[in-house]
């Protein structure tokens, strides 16, 4: 699969806690073994969780780029929360943005404490929508808890991205990578969480093309 | 692994820590040792993993002075060392490193120190070079995740030749970022060690040790001279040359190709910065009469040029000089495409959108209509907040105004609502417990408000012992609160002396903090901070100056009163004499606790007994307790859990006056 644009720029966002690095590491390896230039940049550095962290992937087929994306160059948002999603559009995202959303909110403090109002999700993907070309949904968090650990939820998104071709994410290379990084006894489970995502899009595109 | 796989040219993807690493074992380092500090942990966190494999000493030490003179020693018996750090740390190293500069090295020694731009993850955002320039070491700063590698290798063979340690700087975008990098050979090649009878290594007398340092110095000049690291890429003549190093490369680069300029820029990347490459520069400054500085943090790049071109004017003619000094790049926080691409616009009249304006309008827009902050806070379970929550009951009901003096760790977030506003002083490791050796002395000057320092585990080894014995020493009267979650959590888990456990992961004897403590004479007592009640009566007991109980004061208009078994405790128990007072809260760090998958308890909230509004607690569990684990049910205008981030601690169900969220053991 050719890459739509280079350097094709990615940008995997959600809350601290989630697992966002880790996606963009295993999503990273998996297109490094496949021959491309990738770059990632991370907002994290305290370990705490509760913050919104987003990494940027740089995929090129040539060049290392800088591990920021330019302002309003991001071509595809992986978002792990609603109102992540939408916060990371408005400096990065432009008419052709495609997005993959995991509907799941996760409250901020100021909405615990009654200081902020967390919006209607329907409204969330709504004006993501409209921000975006393309826009696919799954609640990803609600698949990992049925198998049993909401930790899997990154790797359910994953597999949700693998589905959408609009990056070359081969399977076997994508096990190979989470071989490599995650301890034996985690493999069968996250691999069963990719094909968990990835038959979910599979299902909603087939059912109601966007 | 991957980073110790001996498989030269495959291309891998690796954090610029990891290619640092990397490039280390590329370059047969033997030693390697740091204290933990973002964004520089995973360069030791990354050779301890292959220490056995690859035949290394790899260690955490107990902070960063100590970890730069193991490394030292290593290279002072003739083997390559290795020290890693944070900027902050090397004020800690730098009593040494500018010793070690006047004595000279033998085996290559580096020392790498990640700076972190805008303090995303530390209290300050310090430029270490000046560091390098203080010393007059030599200094490189890689600009891609390939150059961290190279450049690391490099400079133990630098270090070698000029017996002298090099730094390396760099930064969060080098560092916590990753790229594709091509490996070379490893080496595990060394000589065996051995200290030099002949070459006594003292500082003192300075003067000849100073002068041999210069004529050092000397010699790195003419290398940084010819180094491959300092490079030009650009036309013959342009209309502006930027002058840049570290992670300002790669933007420089994209901004000129991105604002179609590149017939127009000359991009001057400086690899080695220190010292300068001084007829390498000179040759562009005559190439151009408009130059721009893009670089990290402070104009260190920019004094140095304009230094060199104040020396050289008279045959190099008139320059235009922009950067931090005259306002064209921000003079703090962090670099981003934007700062770049917008001084270049500037500098050449250019635009470019980089999308439809109104786009960018409708999205900001609907941003700031519906999304809600995030702030960061306490993980869900996490043993500080119920040690702020106790803290903020203690004082309140001391009635006092006692106030809690901070430092450096997860806890430093105490300051913010998730630790209740509770901390009130941040400055550096052990800071809080040095301060309340101070504050503990001004009860004599009339000074009535309780003196309370907190401190973590890692941190209390790292630099609270000294301001603790002082404590005892001189009779300061405070009380520390030790927060024992045993792990350096906010670096990654780091094991530390008080853990049993190695960088290696072998085990090792526990250096048990009470036992310090007591050798010393300290009052000591240890409570679980998830049991609220007793250790806000332990507090208050340890703070107190009389028998009895203060007047209850009551701000949130629920649950202070302490119980009839605690009010006899109060009562009964001793007065601590004055003097430093330390109450060891342990409680094993949430995160690490749930990678073992073990809830405490499974967490419900009975939404028939929650009173939501009406109860009279100004819904504690949420608008005060504010742990991620509960929710608001805006629908019920009742409390709830949420399932996918509670970790089980039960400490809500303990604060609950109502009691209606349900602890049961998991």
């Amino acid at each position: 699969m050719f890459l739509p644009k280079d350097p094709f720029n990615v940008i995997i966002g959600g809350v601290g806690g989630q697992g966002n690095v880790l996606a963009s590491q295993i999503l990273g390896e998996t297109l490094v073994a496949q021959g491309y230039v990738i770059t990632i940049g991370e907002t994290y550095g305290a370990s705490q969780r509760g913050g919104s962290v987003m990494s940027h992937l740089r995929i090129s087929a040539k060049n290392p780029f800088s591990p920021l994306i330019p302002e309003g160059q991001g071509d595809l948002l992986v978002a792990l929360e609603p109102v992540e999603g939408l916060r990371i559009l408005a400096p990065y995202g432009n008419p052709k943005i495609m997005t993959l959303l995991n509907t799941r909110p996760i409250h901020p403090i100021e909405v615990i404490s009654g200081d902020a109002d967390y919006p209607e999700v329907s409204k969330v993907i709504a004006t993501i929508k409209e921000l975006s070309s393309r826009i696919w949904t799954l609640n990803a968090t609600e698949i990992a808890l049925e198998m049993g650990d909401p930790i899997f939820s990154n790797i359910v998104m994953l597999g949700a991205l693998s589905s959408i071709q609009v990056l070359p994410i081969d399977r076997k290379i994508f096990e190979s990578v989470i071989e490599e990084l995650l301890p034996s006894r985690a493999i069968e489970e996250n691999m069963s969480a990719f094909d968990r995502g990835r038959a979910e899009v599979e299902e909603i595109t087939k059912a109601k093309p966007v | 692994m991957t980073i110790a796989q001996n498989n030269p040219g495959r291309a891998v993807l690796l954090m610029g820590n990891e290619a640092i690493a990397r490039g280390a074992l590329e370059a047969g380092v033997k030693v390697c040792a740091a204290y933990p500090g973002n964004p520089s942990s995973e360069i030791i966190g990354t050779l301890a993993g292959v220490a056995d494999e690859m035949g290394l000493h790899v260690e955490w030490s107990v902070n960063e002075k100590v970890a730069l003179e193991v490394a030292a020693a290593a290279s002072l018996a003739g083997l390559r060392g290795l020290c890693a750090m944070k900027q902050n740390g090397l004020n800690v190293a730098s009593d040494f490193l500018l010793n070690l500069n006047l004595t000279g090295i033998r085996g290559g020694l580096v020392v790498v120190v990640a700076d972190d731009p805008a303090g995303v993850s530390s209290s300050n955002e310090e430029d270490s070079r000046i560091f390098a320039k203080l010393g007059d070491l030599p200094l490189l700063e890689p600009a891609t995740f390939q150059e961290a590698k190279e450049m690391t290798r490099e400079a133990f063979s630098l270090s070698e030749k000029l017996e002298l340690p090099v730094v390396i700087r760099s930064v969060t975008r080098v560092s916590h970022a990753r790229g594709n990098v091509a490996l070379d050979e490893l080496s595990q090649a060394g000589p065996k060690p051995g200290f030099d009878l002949s070459r006594p290594r003292c500082a003192f007398p300075a003067l000849p040790n100073h002068r041999v340092l210069h004529e050092k110095f000397q010699r790195a000049r003419e290398i940084s001279a010819g180094s491959s690291f300092n490079f030009y890429r650009g036309p013959d003549k342009p209309d502006l040359i930027v002058i840049t190093s570290g992670s300002g490369y790669l933007y420089s680069v994209e901004a000129a190709i991105n604002l179609k300029i590149e017939e127009r820029v000359g991009i001057l990347k400086i690899g080695m910065t220190w010292p300068l490459p001084e007829a390498f520069v000179l040759r562009y400054l005559r190439e151009a009469e408009n130059f721009l500085f893009i670089e990290e943090v402070d104009p260190f790049l920019e004094n140095n040029v304009k230094e060199l071109f104040a020396q050289n004017c008279f045959d190099i003619g008139v320059k235009r000089f922009h950067g931090k000094a005259n306002g064209m790049v921000p003079d703090v926080g962090e670099l981003n495409p934007e700062i770049v691409t917008a001084a270049m616009e500037n500098l050449l009249n250019v635009r470019q959108l980089s999308r439809p304006e109104d786009y960018g309008r409708v999205a900001r827009e609907a941003v700031g209509g519906l999304v809600p902050a995030r702030a960061l806070g306490f993980c869900a379970g996490c043993p500080h907040r119920a040690t702020y929550w106790a803290i903020k009951l203690a004082l309140a009901l001391d009635g006092r105004n006692g106030f809690v003096l901070g430092d450096i760790g997860c806890y430093s977030l105490g300051m913010g609502a998730s630790g209740f506003g509770q901390m009130k002083t941040l400055h550096a490791m052990g800071s809080g417990a040095g301060l309340a050796c101070g504050f503990g002395q001004l009860e004599r000057f009339g000074l009535e408000q309780p003196v309370v320092a907190v401190c973590g585990d890692s941190t209390f080894y790292h630099a609270a012992i000294p301001a603790l014995i002082n404590a005892r020493y001189n009779g300061a009267n405070f009380l520390l609160l030790l927060l024992d979650n045993n792990a350096t959590a906010m670096t990654g888990f780091q094991p530390h002396p008080g853990t049993g456990l190695t960088a290696t992961g072998d085990k090792t004897p526990v250096i048990d903090l009470r036992a310090i403590l007591e050798v010393f004479g300290a009052s000591v007592e240890v409570v679980d901070p998830f049991d609220v009640e007793s250790t806000v009566e332990t507090i208050l007991r340890m703070i107190r100056t009389e028998k009895g109980v203060h007047p209850v004061r009551n701000p949130n208009g629920c649950n202070l009163e302490l119980s009839e078994t605690s009010n006899q405790k109060m009562e009964k128990g001793e007065i601590i004499s004055n003097g430093v007072k330390v109450l060891i809260l342990r409680r094993e760090c949430a995160l690490v606790s749930a990678k073992r998958q073990k809830k405490l308890f499974r967490i419900e909230v009975d939404q028939e007994r929650c009173l939501g509004e009406a109860c009279g607690c100004n819904r504690l569990c949420t608008r005060i307790f504010k742990c991620p684990g509960l929710m608001w049910d805006r629908a019920a205008g009742k409390a709830r859990i949420d399932e996918a981030i509670c970790t089980g601690c039960g400490v809500c169900a303990e604060i609950c006056p109502a009691s209606a969220i349900r602890k049961e053991a998991a």
